[in-house]
């Protein structure tokens, strides 16, 4: 009779440095504050700096998260996301000049409502848009890296000549809503009332996305379809209408945040989104690819670090991202929350 | 047996540029439990995976039921009602135990007494029920792998190698699992090396060789031949 070799298996249990190990990169964001605060030394001016730099790691996240997803279920690498940034800003803020008279009236309601309506309106368009993108270029070439690189730049470079159709060719300057305007003084500091404001919808917006993630089916299932899409099919679902589901929903994120992007701004280009990727991609990656928590910590890190490193040393302010991304690689070659991927 | 669960007829499946599978004709028999046997590397898994519809076919039809599926979705094979077992187990590791058993009731909420039929035969499932499936030992995965196959009720189950590399006292638990599916009355595919086991439980033995089926029979008679098994697959029971 034969029995299986012996090696025995051993009861689960994990060690306290593992445990370190994985509670490092939620430490980070931590970390870096304290360190920002040293090092710059002013209470205040350290306020200023963290609220814009957390404002702008909420608005990289929001951009990030449905590309790392698009990555993490279907390996697809999409340049084509930075277009659904500039369309929702695009699209966003038509509406806020369309609404002119609500957004310049002082009336905190009307604004959140034309703010409201723009990232309604932007969603909507960039989520059918992304639908659309799915469809013809996309999914022609799954399984296919280069020809994704290819056909998703091809198709970021058509979308933005569209806008250059449509909306001209010139950048749109236009002021906030009147509320949303100017800042709140704090503790000394002077935080810009529309910097916590993004702070705000990061903040709902992740802890939703968490709980849909922990709490329901279809967040289980995309959540496993990460790790491993064969053994989702397998079970019973059907991965490529989870993936076109998510790739929609991760087209309007993208749609959100240039809307808010351009609100931050002030302005608004054709280009801001194939710009934004840039940062979008070094998040993604030091986050580690197809994961949503990764991303998160990389964003607020890359907007905290970029807000302080242009504060005390203005100079290095262009490359701290890839300086960050460069030291975390080192130390996590698959980024800081790295998806087990079962091949 | 004139209406089986599963039907592979003249089955040919490529992987990459290779043919792997060249005309492999497979009986599932309804309510029993048909061992699928051979040498490493003859085409155990690929057939599985080929009838669970991972792989694609060249040639061949695969009837389940009596429908044919040949073209059918994955999915919607597993819908069906097919429970599968991955030789890798395919555990979701970031999720925990009890969220991979959400996900393996397709069709509804995990029932609380299936559940606790599975708890019976896989105490350990009980115990880190909330824990990431990631931190079970390589015999809890394994157990969590068959019981997500079980967390319904199937027409049949594909299983590949459920005791591989696991501890004496973790076979004979799995092999209690497995046969209590069997006095259920569960039809049951199964691959598995660990020849006591295969003696133990199945009722019918097809022996692959090269991509192919080159025996068929009941269990018993190549349990007790062992000329038969020295040539079918390169060993005999008494020699190991
Ligand atoms: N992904 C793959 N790419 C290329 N060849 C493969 C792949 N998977 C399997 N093969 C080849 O197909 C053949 C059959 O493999 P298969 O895994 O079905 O064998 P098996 O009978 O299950 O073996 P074992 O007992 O070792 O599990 C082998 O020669 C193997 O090398
Ligand atoms: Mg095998």
């Amino acid at each position: 009779m034969t029995d299986a070799p012996d090696h025995r298996p051993t009861m689960a249990g994990i060690t306290i440095v593992d445990r370190m190990a994985q509670a490092m990169p939620v430490l980070l964001v931590p970390i870096l504050l304290v360190l920002g605060f040293l090092a710059i030394g002013n209470p205040s001016s350290w306020l200023t700096l963290t609220v814009s730099g957390l404002a702008m790691g909420m608005m990289i996240f929001i951009m990030a998260s449905g590309l790392t997803l698009v990555f993490g279920l279907m390996d697809v690498i999409n340049f084509g996301h930075g277009a659904f940034i500039s369309v929702g800003a695009f699209v966003g803020i038509s509406v806020v000049l369309g609404l002119s008279q609500w957004a310049q009236a002082p009336s905190l309601v009307l604004n959140l409502c034309v703010v409201l309506l723009a990232v309604l309106a932007a969603m909507v368009v960039t989520g059918l848009l992304g639908w659309a993108f799915e469809r013809v270029i996309v999914k022609p070439v799954y399984g296919a890296h280069l020809k994704q690189i290819l056909v998703t730049v091809g198709g970021l470079i058509v979308i933005e000549q569209l806008i250059h159709v449509i909306w001209g060719p010139d950048e749109i300057f236009f002021a906030r809503p009147e509320t949303l305007k100017g800042a709140v003084t704090f503790w000394g500091a002077a935080l810009e009332k529309y910097r916590l404001l993004a702070v705000a919808i990061g903040l709902v917006l992740f802890i939703a996305m968490r709980m849909v993630f922990r709490r329901t089916k279809i967040g289980l299932i995309v959540r496993a379809g990460v790790e491993n899409g064969e053994m989702v099919e397998a079970l019973g679902y059907r991965l490529r209408l989870v993936f076109v589901g998510v790739f929609i929903a991760g087209s309007a994120l993208a749609g959100l945040g240039g809307v808010m992007w351009g609100l931050y701004q002030e302005v608004i280009t054709a280009g801001m989104g194939e710009e934004m990727m840039i940062l979008v991609f070094i998040v993604v990656i030091i986050g580690g690819l197809g994961s949503v928590e990764g991303a998160f910590i990389g964003a607020l890190m890359v907007g905290l670090l970029q807000n302080y490193i242009a504060f005390l040393e203005p100079k290095l302010a262009l490359i701290s991202n890839i300086g960050l991304m460069t030291a975390i690689l080192m130390w996590r070659p698959q980024g800081m929350k790295p998806v087990v991927k079962a091949k | 047996m004139s209406d089986p669960i599963l039907r592979l007829e003249g089955v040919h499946t490529d992987i990459a540029q290779y043919h792997i599978l060249q005309g492999v004709d497979l009986e599932v028999p309804r309510g029993a439990v048909t061992m699928l046997l051979g040498r490493n590397g003859v085409g155990k898994t690929t057939t599985l995976r080929t009838a669970i519809g991972h792989w694609g076919t060249r040639a061949g039809r695969i009837l389940f039921d009596g429908e044919d599926v040949t073209a059918t979705k994955t999915a919607d094979r597993a819908r069906m009602g097919i429970g599968y077992v991955p030789e890798d187990m395919g555990i979701f590791s970031d999720l925990t135990v009890e969220e991979n058993m959400t996900l393996a009731a397709v069709s509804g909420p995990l029932v609380p007494a299936r559940r606790d039929w599975i708890f019976g035969a896989f105490p350990p499932l009980r115990t880190f029920w909330k824990s990431p499936a990631g931190t079970l030992s390589g015999g809890q995965k394994q157990m969590l792998s068959i019981a997500r196959a079980m967390a319904e009720e199937r027409r049949l189950y594909l299983i590949d190698e459920p005791t591989k590399g696991l501890a004496p006292a973790i076979v004979s638990t799995m092999a209690g699992a497995l046969r209590e599916l069997k006095t259920q009355g569960a039809s049951i595919l199964l691959v598995e090396q660990n020849f006591a086991v295969a003696k133990a439980l199945g009722d019918h033995a097809a022996v692959m060789d090269d991509g192919r089926i080159v025996w068929t029979g009941p269990m018993s008679e190549l349990a007790t031949d062992a000329g038969l098994q020295e040539r079918l697959m390169g060993l005999s029971m008494e020699a190991t």
